[in-house]
Formats: C-alpha cells, structure tokens, sequence
C-alpha cells in the first residue's frame, strides 16, 4: 500500500515508497529542493547542508532524512532561503569561487544553486587559500580552489569506478581533497575521464584539460532557466551543456 | 627628453599634486615642483594604482588565461582577450585560424574599437575641445556636454551603444565575454544577428564623419594652439599589415622616427623582445618601454592612434583612407608630432571601424561553421594586436603541464608613458612656468595626458621589479659609506 502514502511538502501532498528520503520524493513529484552533495546515484551524504528543510518544525537535510506520513515538510521559507544563501555564501569564501574566469560559469551547479537561494554577493571575508592547481594529469585538470568537499568524486570513484583515487584529509576547516597517491598527484592514478569520479562534480574541480568557454554565453545550462527548471549538471548531457562525457 | 623629471633639490620646492587626474581611464596623479619664482622645476605622471595579473595568473591553465587577463580592463577587455588569445593560438600549434575565426575577431575588435574611442572622445575628451580652459569644473565634463550640445552627446552615447553590441554578439556580453577560445571561437554569426548590426550602421558611419568634420573645425579655429600644445617629437611604433596598410588586429611591427624614417619594418612581434626593452623608475609603477637601439633617452616612442596614422601606408577602407591623406599633409612629409592630433586621428580610427565593421558583415565567411583548428602544442606564445590606445603584448611561457609559469605584459598606455610625461614637462614649461598656478592652468597638464587615452589600470605591472636602493649615510657629513641595489630584474648588487 506504499503508494498511497504521502507526506505535505509546502502544503502539498508529496507520495513517496517506503525507503525513500524526502529529497528522492520531492524530486520524483517534481520538486525542486536545492542541493549540491545529493547525487541519486549514490547514498546520501548530507554534508553540504544545503538542503536544509523544516520537518515538523525541526531543521534537518532533506537527503538524508526518510520520508514519512507524518511530516509536514518546509522547503521554500525566507526562513530557509536565508540559511541556505548563508551556507553557500560560506562555500564561495572558503575557496577561491572566481566566477568571472571560470571556465564552469553558466554550467556550475554551485553557481547556479547560489543565484537560486538569491546570493549576488559573497557577503563574507574571503579565505583567499593558496591551493595550487594540479595539472599533471594528460587529459584532466584538478583545480582545488573550487572544491567544496561534496565527494561526489570520492563517492564516484570508490564506489563505482573501483579505483579510490580521491579522498578527503583533515578535519573541519582543514579538511581538503586530496588524490590517494605517494606524490598526491592526479597524473601517477589511472584516473580517466571516462570514470564516474570525472562526470560528477558540481563546481569546476575536476575539468576536462585544453577545452574551455567552448560553449557560447547564452546557450550555457543555465544561461536562460534556473536550476529548478534545468536540473543538476552531473543528470545532463554535455550537448546541453552539463559534463562530458568524452 | 626634457630636464623636468628630477629636480636638482626637491627639498626647497613646492609640491603641487593634480590628483587624481580626470577623465581618464584609471587612477593616475601628475605632481609638479615649483620654485618660489613659480618655475616648474620637476614634473612627473604617476600611476597610483597596483594589480599584478602578471604575478596571479602564474599557476593557472593557459586555456583559461584570455577570460582572465580581459578582466585588467572594464573598457578595452576585448583587446587583452584577443592579444592573450592570440597568443594561446601559438600555445595551441593554431598557426593560422579559420577564415570565419578571425573575421569574427576582427568584428569583434572593430566593435571594441568604435565603443572604445567614443568613449574616451565623447565622453572624457570632447569638453576639451567644447569648452574653454577656464569653463567651471562642474561644467567641464560630460554633463556639461549633455546640456549645452545634447545631439553631441547623444551620437557618442549610440556609437558606443553600437560598438558594444558587435562585442555582444561576436563575445557573448558587451563586457568580459568569453567568444574566443583556443585556436579560434566558439560561434559565428546567424543572419538574424548580422541584419541587426547592419540596421544603424550608416548612420554610425556618418556620425564619424561629422566628429571629423567638428574636429577639423576646432583646429581651423586655432591651428597655432593644436600645432604647439603638448607637442613632442617622438618615435612611432605600430603594428601594420603586411602591403602597409593600417590594421587594428594582425601585422608585423613598425617603427619610424621623428623624421618618418623606418626603423624596422614588418618585424615578426614574437620577436618584440630583441627590439623592445622595458626600464623601471623608482618613481613609478609603470614601467617605461625603449627600442632597444636607441636607448631609454632616445629610444622612447608613441603608440596608439596617432601612431598608428603616422606609420600606415594607407588605411584600407575608403572613407577613412581620405581623412588619413587630409591629416598628413599636416606632417608636411614628416610624421604629425602634434599630441593633440591624437584626438583627430583617434577619429578617422573611429570611422575606419564603422567602414570595416560594414565589411565584415557583408562577408559570407562569418556565417561559416569552421571555427576552431588546433596542432602541435608549443610552451610560449607571444599575441600582439592594436589596442584602441595603442600596441599591446602579451607573452606567456607555460610548462608541460600547461600552466603558465610566466607572463609579461607590455600594455599600450605603458607604451606611452615617457611620452606623457614628456608632454606634460612640455606644457609645463611652456604654459605653467613662472605662472601662479591655477585650476585651469593644471587642467591643461590634465589635457595633455587626456590626449593619449590613457589607461592606468591597464598599465601597472611592476610587481617584484620594482628597483630599490639601501644608501647608508654618514650622520655628520651625509657621505654615502655604502649601498645596496636591486635591479629592476630582481638582482641585489652592490654592498660589503
């Protein structure tokens, strides 16, 4: 009798099946809770916090908190909007986030998670941390500076690619991503871009090397509609604009 | 060169500081040492701001070096994006690009071209020709403009409106676009996008003519003060095309003297570096480019558009190619040294933009769907193009990896920086010297500069070059004992 089970999301009732968490069932009724470490993909991580809702009154991440028939689920509040742009506000100041260069503006889940909770600014103090790019690698390039510890790449790689080349060291402010070899080099793993680990990022750490800004402004994902509307770059295939495949 | 940038004994003379400098792009500040006679003993232009894209782009993939080198500048972002990009073409084994590439790019840059002299004319220079010396300094200005010669303004507001419409639709947005990529662009145009740039080309055209036509009519009025103000004579350098003929985006270098005589002629721009040397003064952050035959003191030269006019054979649309023929004969067979003709040849500059924009989107080639080629990978790549203010290089080494790991940027208001400071000695002397100074009196330094278009912001890149000199001094008698120097390439000399 699953399907006749449901929870209220906004005032609406939201059907979901038994194991599901309310980001799976707000997304499969066409919902819109914003998100950057939940990937459908792969177990819910719920280490980026910006899927914060309100669940009977209680604050609590939406990708990893089951659905059941007794919530009363907020999603979009000002409440909640403030909270989110406060957490993305601190992802973009942590790293070096230079939107105006990056070769991933248009097509950045984190940008455009940012314009979708209402952040034009950073509003915080920059870190400005000196995180040296990584380029050895023949067909790809890791740029740390805009790693917001999702792992998605670590997620992708260990549990999908079998290879475990990424990893993240350190705790709390210094905890970063790190590439599990001697010379923590991406150039001495067999990484590939034909991995999941190189299809999942939200941001533009992991790029594919020698290519950029090949896709005129104005025809970028979401150039022309929020991410609400586009969904997320890692579902999306490079033809519109999400990441390649190649 | 003139005798006014270092005074003998600073420390009994007066310090006067024009600060900032109005109406020019960037922050800037010209201070003058004056005697108790009222005679100008030193003056010097100095560019008070700092950013260091040299330094911070060290580390970065070289893909991404255009998008990030634009950013030096709000108003000529487009020349720095080409210069970088051609560059990175070298980078990237692209030894030719694709005809619709480079017509797109040379769209593009016609574009940035006519927004970027519209602005500078209409916007920060056209009251120095509309309004006296002495007009009120809330008058003097733009607003000014506005009210007492509202088509005036009007027409400089629609031609940069129009220049940055081709930057949209050639970049992707008016400002800090991203339509050039490694070995050519990322898009040509739709027929529907030609169509609209081609809707209020004529009248662009014809408004180019008639600011010639106003121009003219201002000098005819005073042709003593246009001859005299601010006049130096200098040596030219300029990018030209391979038949001599102006052009905006690719050429070989060419170099003339005070006289017209060439230099050199047709020299490959990557190899700038055998022709071109850079001296740093310990008064300033930007630094003071020489050919290297001539020397510092004699070497300096100007670029941008007077430059550009003087050392052309012809410019290769025809309405402009007439005005150049009128503002040569100024010359007399010799370059026109006249500082204040830059404004006129900015102009004609101006008008072959519009004609060469209508050529271009007459040309099937930039509907076509070849945009990109790419070869062999290299580790050094040199672009330089004709920035509307004049020369710009840009040279970039990167390692295997592709990231840079140096960068050297000879910016084109860098190029005329001893060149500015030589006018402004000159106004000084001939205008200021043993005059109690006045606002108005300093507005005409303020003039002078303002006739180069300079771009300070541009311009600053001396990070870890700047020279510094260590003296110890005996207290009593104020003999040096000892010194120690750091060159302006990073070596320490000097010191026991």
């Amino acid at each position: 009798m699953s399907e006749d089970r449901s929870f209220t999301l906004d005032g609406r009732p939201i059907p979901f099946q038994d194991g599901q968490t309310i980001m799976v069932a707000a997304l499969a009724a066409g919902v819109y809770i914003p998100h950057l470490c939940f990937n459908p993909e792969f177990a819910p991580h719920g280490s980026c916090r910006v899927c914060l809702v309100k669940v009977n009154g209680r604050v609590q991440a939406a990708c990893t908190t089951p659905a059941a028939v007794d919530q009363t689920v907020q999603n979009e509040t000002g409440e909640l909007r403030e909270i989110r742009r406060g957490i993305l506000q601190m992802l973009f100041v942590e790293g070096n986030h230079v939107c105006p260069a990056c070769e991933k503006s248009g097509a950045c889940q984190l940008q455009a998670v940012a314009y979708y909770v209402g952040m034009l600014a950073p509003h915080y103090t920059h870190f400005y941390p000196r995180r040296p790019v990584d380029a050895s690698h023949p067909e790809a390039v890791l740029d740390f500076n805009r790693c917001i510890l999702c792992e998605l790449c670590v997620r992708a790689s260990r549990d999908v690619d079998g290879k475990n080349i990424f990893a993240v060291q350190g705790r709390g402010i210094q905890a970063h991503l790190v590439v599990n070899t001697p010379s923590g080099k991406l150039g001495a793993t067999d990484f590939s871009l034909a991995d999941k680990a190189a299809q999942v990022c939200p941001t533009g750490a992991i790029l594919t090397k020698h290519r950029g800004y090949e896709i005129p402004i104005g025809q970028r994902l979401y150039d022309r509609k929020p991410i609400s509307v586009v969904g997320d770059v890692a579902t999306l295939a490079e033809s519109k604009g999400g990441r390649r495949h190649d | 060169m003139s005798t006014l940038e270092t005074a003998a004994q600073p420390e009994y003379l007066c310090r006067i500081a024009i600060d900032p400098l109005s109406r020019v792009e960037g922050h800037g500040k010209v201070t003058l040492l004056v005697d108790r006679d009222h005679h100008v003993r030193q003056a010097r232009l100095h560019i008070v701001e700092f950013r260091g894209f040299e330094k911070f782009i060290q580390g970065r993939p070289y893909w991404e070096v255009p998008v990030v080198v634009q950013r030096l500048c709000g108003i000529c972002p487009v020349s720095h994006n080409l210069a970088a990009s051609k560059a990175v073409d070298q980078l990237v084994g692209a030894r030719e690009i694709t005809p619709t590439a480079e017509k797109i790019r040379r769209l593009m840059h016609c574009g940035q071209t006519l927004q970027s002299h519209a602005v500078h004319f209409f916007h920060l220079a056209s009251p120095d020709f509309l309004f006296d010396f002495d007009d009120p300094t809330a008058h003097r200005n733009v607003g000014g403009v506005m009210a007492d010669f509202p088509d005036i303004a009007r027409q400089g507001v629609r031609l940069r409106k129009y220049g940055q419409e081709v930057i949209r639709i050639t970049a992707g947005k008016r400002v800090h676009g991203s339509g050039n990529v490694p070995g050519g662009v990322n898009k040509a145009l739709t027929l529907q996008e030609r169509n609209y740039l081609l809707t209020d080309l004529d009248l662009m055209i014809q408004w180019g003519r008639n600011i010639l036509k106003l121009i003219k009519q201002a000098y005819a009025l005073n042709p003593g003060y246009f001859t005299h103000f601010a006049t130096i004579r200098s040596n030219y350098l300029s990018l030209v095309r391979a038949d001599g003929a102006l052009d905006l985006y690719h050429g070989g270098l060419r170099a003339r003297n005070g006289q017209g005589d060439i230099l050199f002629d047709h020299l490959d721009y990557r190899r700038y570096a055998q022709v071109l040397r850079e001296q740093v003064k310990p008064w300033s952050y930007m630094k003071f480019p020489f050919i290297n035959a001539l020397g510092p003191d004699k070497g300096w030269y100007r670029v941008g558009p007077l430059a550009r006019i003087n050392n052309c054979d012809f410019i290769p649309t025809p309405l402009a190619e007439a005005e150049r023929r009128e503002f040569a004969a100024l010359g007399e067979g010799q370059p026109v040294h006249l500082t204040l003709a830059y404004h006129w040849a900015r102009m004609i500059e101006l008008l072959h933009a519009a004609e060469a924009i209508q050529e271009l989107l007459l040309d099937p080639d930039i509907f076509g769907d070849e945009l990109v080629v790419r070869g062999k990978m290299t580790h050094e790549g040199v672009g330089v193009i004709e920035a509307p203010r004049g020369t710009l290089f840009h040279h970039y080494r990167v390692n295997e990896d592709g990231l840079v790991e140096k960068a050297n940027l000879i910016v084109s208001t860098t190029n005329n920086n001893q060149a500015m400071n030589e006018s402004i000695r000159q106004v000084a002397e001939r205008y200021l010297d043993g005059k109690e100074l006045t606002e108005p009196l300093l507005n005409q330094i303020e003039v002078a500069v303002r006739a180069y278009d300079p771009c300070l912001s541009c311009a600053t890149h001396a990070l870890g070059q700047m020279p510094l000199i260590v003296e110890l001094v005996e207290e009593e008698s104020g003999a040096v004992m000892d010194s120690l120097m750091r060159d302006a390439d990073g070596v320490v000399r000097g010191g026991h």
